[in-house]
């Protein structure tokens, strides 16, 4: 028996859903160009997990409402402790499963001509700057089937644009709750900085409530033009029993960086992509990713940095915790395209496994098509150090709490590129949580 | 006097099926400081490792008590609590736990829960500490030993010292790498912390160390065995002449454990 592929949502439901959202002609036909090709396109194939028995495309609710939040207030209390209350002059998204609930965008930035808004909103409003960057640089919709089905079916998603020149200093927040067990995700969020402008912007998907055989996609584009930076935070937390095709995907242009901080904490089956392409000479690319895993999940994190221009500069640290029965695999893939000299590949992989039946992996791989380059690369896989351990509880300091500080000052590392206070302490939290 | 007492008596320990420690007797004071001292291999960190609990470690048979409690039965973080201390030999090091954190966690657990120390009071504290050891304090925010040079990771286990302010010390060679200006640094340390409360073990190679920290005992260990002991005027003796004359004395060949007299 092979899994059902035949989908859900035919091409008048697409028709239907995007006369509804009153979305330009483009966009719809860009929905149903992936539509008609979804059944030519292959599965996405990560490396070392089987992916054929889960389900990413069988759903029966692609729609669903929710009612907005009328205040800061009104948000659950979880939700509450991730936003910063106290300041006034936020920017800040927040989207309830599908439906805009809240947004906020300071004077300030808004003068400077920034656009932060929902998806549905860009296309109607910024139809021509979206359709520059709508899966046309970083992510292309007919890469396999679940690119086709988030670019047919996006439900949800936030785009956010810096204009020339702009720099920001304060984050830019937006927050993804989940809490309707009916709701499927097919969220597409893009972030432009176009040339000289610099933004941080940090993401948080939230449940606060457990589900079963709930779908969400999610395809992030960020697109870094000459000069400019992009510092992209995120921490995902989505409930046990939802199954997760994440996709993230930088372009750096000429001179421009990229920095990714992430802080992978789902508690479902999860396929976690990570690419940074260098196409600019001089451009740099940063990830550093943690992830827990625990329980019966499985979970494949590939980080992956692409250098096309030359003195690139690419940079990759995962640390991984794995416990229980979870499976976790970390791919770190470093390639440097021919023509791309003097650039420099770097990554780090490490596993941490906290019980007999936990498995985990890093595989690094380095793909090396020029000769004048630099890469390098360590991968290891282990338990808690007993000689650590001892020395810390020579100190009078408790098994259990010796474990815990080293767990999380294997963690740390990338805890504390986070950008945002109130998102630093959540994802602290969240690993207290976790591997206790 | 208050000064606890810790109890050796015939310790035989064995690494993986081996034995190195054959029969060690030793009681150190409140107030007593006593050095071990000996060529290598025969036994020194053997004894503070096998103190301590270091899992590697099997007591085979023989006893250590502090104040009449058994140590063997107790866990490791145990035995600091009850007022042991062991400066090591190589401190490990440990990414993500900031020296500060480590610290903060240390104290804490020995003063239990609701009793915890301030935050503020904390500092100031580790401050007074730092400063008082010539470290910098930017030291307190950097991850525990790590990159630490070899002179920093001693400094680093003296500081703990002072902060967690131990019954019994062990000193596992403190001085081994340490210049000269650390090295007064280090014995300034450990100075400071002298009284009536306080009972130490130093293990060293070199009488060098003890001509700024002078012992009440001195003791040599060959073969895993404590052969000789005597005053501050016997590392003096060794430092002047070896320790050939103690192996002619005693009719030992090679004084490394495994070799039997």
């Amino acid at each position: 028996m092979t899994t059902e592929t035949k989908l859900p949502f035919d091409k008048d439901n697409v028709r239907s859903f995007s006369k509804e959202m009153s979305e330009p002609a483009w966009f719809e036909e860009l929905r149903l160009k992936a539509l008609a090709e979804f059944d030519q396109l292959p599965m996405p194939r990560p490396d070392k997990t089987k992916i054929d028995k889960w389900n990413f495309t069988q759903f029966t609710q692609h729609t669903v409402k929710s009612s907005a939040y009328p205040s800061l207030l009104e948000l659950p209390e979880e939700v509450k402790a991730l936003v910063d209350l106290e300041t006034d002059n936020k920017n800040l998204y927040i989207q309830r499963n599908q439906t805009p609930a809240f947004l906020t965008l300071s004077e300030e930035l808004k003068s400077k001509g920034v656009i932060f808004t929902d998806i549905f909103t860009a296309a109607k409003e910024h139809g021509d700057l979206l359709k520059k960057y709508y899966m046309t640089q970083a992510i292309n919709a007919d890469e396999h089937r679940l690119t086709a089905l988030n670019a047919a079916l996006v439900n949800g998603g936030v785009f956010l644009y810096i204009p020339k020149n702009v720099e920001i200093s304060e984050p830019i927040q937006a927050v993804y709750v989940h809490d309707d067990v009916e709701a499927n995700l097919f969220n597409h969020v893009i972030v432009v900085a176009d040339d000289n402008s610099s933004v941080t912007y940090v993401e948080n998907y939230f449940s606060t409530m457990e589900t079963s055989n709930t779908l969400v996609n999610i395809l992030t584009e960020v697109i870094a033009n000459v000069n400019a930076r992009v510092q992209f935070g995120a921490v995902d937390t989505l409930a046990k029993g939802i199954t997760t095709y994440v996709n993230r995907r930088g372009v750096a242009g000429r001179d421009s960086r990229i920095e990714w901080a992430l802080g992978l904490m789902n508690e479902g089956n999860t396929i976690s992509e990570n690419t940074t392409n260098l196409l600019g000479d001089g451009s740099i690319g940063d990830t550093k990713t943690v992830a827990v895993g625990r329980g019966e999940q499985t979970q494949n994190f590939t980080t992956k940095v692409v250098h096309f221009g030359r003195h690139t500069v690419g940079n990759i640290l995962n640390h991984g915790v794995v416990k229980e029965s979870a499976t976790s695999i970390f791919n770190g893939i470093g390639k440097i395209e021919h023509g791309a000299s003097k650039s420099d590949a770097q990554q780090t992989s490490r596993v941490l496994m906290l019980s007999e039946k936990a498995r985990g992996d890093a595989n690094p791989i380095l793909l090396i098509d020029e000769d004048d380059v630099v890469a390098g690369h360590a991968a290891s896989v282990g338990r808690v150090d007993p000689v650590q351990l001892y020395y810390l509880m020579s100190r009078g300091i408790r098994k259990e709490e010796a474990e815990r500080l080293v767990i999380h000052g294997f963690l740390a590392p990338v805890v504390n590129q986070l950008p945002i206070e109130g998102v630093k302490k959540q994802l602290t939290e969240v690993i207290e949580r976790k591997v206790r | 006097m208050a000064g606890s007492t810790l109890t050796i008596k015939d310790l035989h320990v064995a690494i993986d099926g081996k034995e190195i420690l054959k029969g060690v007797n030793l009681e150190i004071k409140g107030g007593e400081i006593h050095a071990i001292m000996g060529p290598n291999g025969t036994g020194k960190s053997t004894l503070s490792s096998a103190i301590m609990g270091h899992p590697k470690y099997e007591v085979t048979s023989g006893t250590i008590t502090l104040d009449g409690q058994n140590v063997l039965e107790m866990e490791v973080d145990e035995r600091a609590r009850a007022g042991l201390f062991l400066a090591m030999q190589y401190p490990s090091e440990i990414n993500g736990v900031t020296n500060a954190d480590f610290l903060r966690s240390a104290l804490n657990s020995r003063l239990g829960e609701g009793n915890e120390i301030s935050l503020m009071k904390f500092i100031r504290k580790m401050d007074k500490q730092m400063e008082y050891l010539e470290m910098d304090l930017d030291m307190a925010q950097r991850y525990l030993n790590e990159g630490f040079s070899g002179g920093e990771k001693k400094r680093n286990e003296i500081l703990q010292l002072m902060m967690l302010e131990p019954k019994i010390a062990i000193l596992d060679e403190i001085d081994s790498g340490l210049d000269i200006d650390a090295l007064k640094v280090v014995s300034k340390g450990i100075n400071q912390m002298r009284g009536g409360d306080f009972g130490c073990l130093v293990i060293t190679h070199y009488q060098r160390l003890l001509n700024y920290i002078t012992p009440d005992h001195v003791h040599v260990m060959m073969q895993g065995r404590v052969v000789k002991s005597g005053g501050a005027e016997l590392a003096q003796r060794l430092e002047a002449e070896g320790y050939d004359w103690i192996k002619q004395e005693l009719g030992i060949e090679d004084e490394t454990v495994g070799q039997e007299a």
